[in-house]
């Protein structure tokens, strides 16, 4: 027993204990300290199981000394070992961003139980990625769930209230559905192990019981998603939310959905059943569609920053579903990268955003005009992401595209060339809009408005050099997504 | 408050009884029905009828909000403690068994060890819910 072994425990159980401990600590400053040296190992935890996936296949821990499926099971394979990466990256970028952003916008006596919600948040979906247990799996939603609720309701807007409350709603809503599924399933198998659900499905897979199941799931966890039309929680909250919250949900809450939703219908359901038996491919890339369209067309319009990347979010994850219910091995990866690509883009535009709220105290489009002159570096930095949003040769959001295309036109399905296409040129506009208003009109904001602070410029930074290297160097991802795509279809890579 | 006689005798007679009965319902939680979840909630009934009867201001002399906010991050470190001893006595995450030298024991070792720090993180999430009600400023006073 070394420690190596407890990697997939330490990983959650790390960052659960130091939310207590910052509720003990309160003092602001070492509850960063704490957070922060927490996310680092993390990181470095997340690495190591990459890598220990990539060496020796699944790894599998037994709490409490349990066997499998009867005890609680943390199962890691490529899929999910790519997805903690995911999380931890974006976690030990968005601090550093939080520590000038939270001091600016949240109240100095609340800012512990930020750290705490926080820390809670990021061991919920570090949890939901690496339970191979479905009922676990609640547990874990749940908890990153409410805590996401009280992230949001800490935004400095009096609206961040009803926003999080509405999030709430749709959120519970979403996670009861979620468990109605797990129940029925329970009901038909007498199981609630992942990998034993799978072995037991096919024999029942005629009953009704076991589509409602899926057709539970499906909604449940598509609300979490915020799937086209199961959206409308997300435009608030991430409008309303204190910036560094909105820059990590925006790069993880969704992204764990997704990882949810591939769990469900490919390792418990299984590709033939969802994919050839029941018509939820049909379904999942209609709305996908729709998401892309529909949310870029609402984008264009959008005179709140944040709500327009909220929109822009909202495309972005159908371009995920899209690839997703392709069903093969290259439409997979497409959903897969575009996982992680979403995922530092996102975060970084959302932390250029929370750049111009520490200067500005704004994040209505008409207040930035000309402050590509006054924060050349943030503005820049917001240029970059935006060209990858768009999909611009030697970004990340070009490899996600690419493969997007490439996948669909495997299929034959030309439509949705099409959809991408268009989707693209959307954001080129409502970039754009941004672009023109920053650079090309004059300055008339107050005079004392200077570049933000290093600490929050230089983990922006480093996430849109992440998104350049993968955009040019892009083995890394989508390395690990197509094998973690072969081994969620069961064909060898 | 004066006025409630009756009201202040039954509670300062029940009181003591409802704790009394909430340590029942968590020490004897791994042989009868019970355990830290309903224990936690029954322990803080009787600190909240304290409240309901004598006031919030009185109830913040019994017990101070700093131990209250202590409770309940001691709780969640006790239960995740008793995890990661187990952790490097060797065993895996949660696994009570290493804990005593015989198994059996530390099973049941591990188990109260878990539910006390259930019992004491529940009790005190009552009661901070119970101190941010009562405390709450209307608009209309």
């Amino acid at each position: 027993m070394t420690l190596a072994t407890h990697y997939p425990i330490l990983q959650v159980v790390i960052p659960l204990l130091a939310a207590p401990a910052c509720v003990l600590l309160k003092n602001p400053r070492a509850c960063w300290l704490l957070t922060m040296l927490v996310m680092l190992v993390s990181l470095g935890i997340a690495g190591q199981l990459v890598w220990q996936t990539s060496e020796s296949g699944v790894i599998s821990y037994a709490i409490g000394g349990w066997a499998a499926p009867w005890g609680i099971e943390y199962r890691v394979d490529a899929l999910s070992s790519y997805v903690l990466l995911i999380i931890t990256t974006i976690g030990a970028l968005v601090l550093p961003f939080a520590a000038r952003s939270v001091a600016d916008e949240i109240n100095i006596k609340m800012q512990y139980l930020f750290y705490a919600a926080f820390l809670l948040c990021y061991t919920g979906m570090l949890g939901i990625t690496i339970t191979g247990d479905a009922f676990n799996l609640f547990v874990f939603l749940e908890i990153s769930s409410l805590s996401s609720y009280a992230l949001v309701s800490l935004g400095k807007d009096r609206r961040a209230l009803s926003a999080a409350f509405q999030y709430l709603i749709m959120g519970t809503l979403g996670a009861t559905f979620y468990l109605i599924g797990i129940g029925l399933l329970y009901m038909m198998t007498g199981t609630l192990n992942m990998a034993d659900l799978a072995e037991r499905l096919p024999a029942v897979n005629e009953s009704r019981t076991v589509l409602t199941a899926l057709a539970f799931l499906t909604v449940g966890i598509s609300l979490k998603l915020a799937l086209f039309p199961l959206h409308s929680w997300l435009p608030n909250a991430y409008t309303y939310a204190p910036s560094a919250v909105s820059a990590l949900l925006a790069g993880t809450a969704t992204k764990v959905a997704a990882y949810v939703l591939l769990r469900v219908l490919f390792t418990i359901f299984g590709v033939d059943f969802v994919l050839g038996t029941m018509p939820v491919a049909e379904i999942l890339i209609i709305l996908g569609m729709a998401a892309i369209l529909i949310g870029s067309m609402v984008a264009i319009f959008q005179e709140n920053l944040k709500r327009l990347l909220a929109y822009s979010s909202i495309a972005q994850i159908g371009y995920i579903v899209v690839g997703i219910s392709l069903g093969t091995v290259t439409g997979l990866t497409a959903g897969l990268v575009h996982l992680f690509n979403h995922a530092i883009i996102k975060s970084a535009l959302f932390m250029a955003i929370g750049c111009i709220i520490y200067r500005l105290n704004s994040v209505l489009i008409g207040d930035i005009a000309g402050l590509g002159k006054r924060m050349p570096w943030t503005m820049a930095a917001f240029v970059a992401g935006g060209v990858s949003l768009i999909g611009v040769p030697l970004t990340a959001g070009f490899i996600s595209k690419w493969y997007l295309v490439l996948a669909a036109l495997d299929k034959g399905y030309w439509p949705i060339v099409v959809v991408v296409l268009a989707g693209s040129l959307m954001a080129v506009v409502y970039i754009w809009r941004i672009v023109e208003t920053a650079y090309f009109k004059p300055y008339n904001g107050p005079a004392s408005i200077s570049e933000a602070p290093l600490t929050m410029l230089i983990p922006t930074w480093l996430l849109i050099m992440v998104n350049f290297y993968v955009g040019i160097d892009s083995s890394l991802t989508a390395g690990i997504a197509s094998k973690a795509a072969a081994q969620l279809l069961g064909v060898s890579p | 408050m004066r006025y409630h006689l009756v009201l202040r005798t039954v509670a300062k007679i029940l009181i003591p009884l409802i704790m009394l009965f909430a340590f029942y319902v968590q020490f004897h939680g791994d042989y009868g029905p019970g355990g830290g979840f309903q224990a936690g909630v029954i322990f803080s009934a009787s600190l909240i009828l304290y409240g309901l009867i004598f006031g919030l201001a009185a109830l913040k002399q019994v017990i101070r909000p700093w131990v209250v906010r202590v409770m309940l991050a001691s709780g969640v470190l006790i239960y995740g403690g008793v995890g990661v001893a187990s952790l490097l006595l060797g065993g895996n995450f949660l696994d009570y068994g290493v804990l005593a030298h015989d198994p059996v024991h530390g099973q049941h070792l591990g188990i109260l060890l878990i539910e006390l720090g259930v019992g004491i993180t529940v009790a005190a999430a009552m009661i901070t819910i119970y101190f941010f009600f009562a405390g709450r400023k209307t608009t209309k006073q």
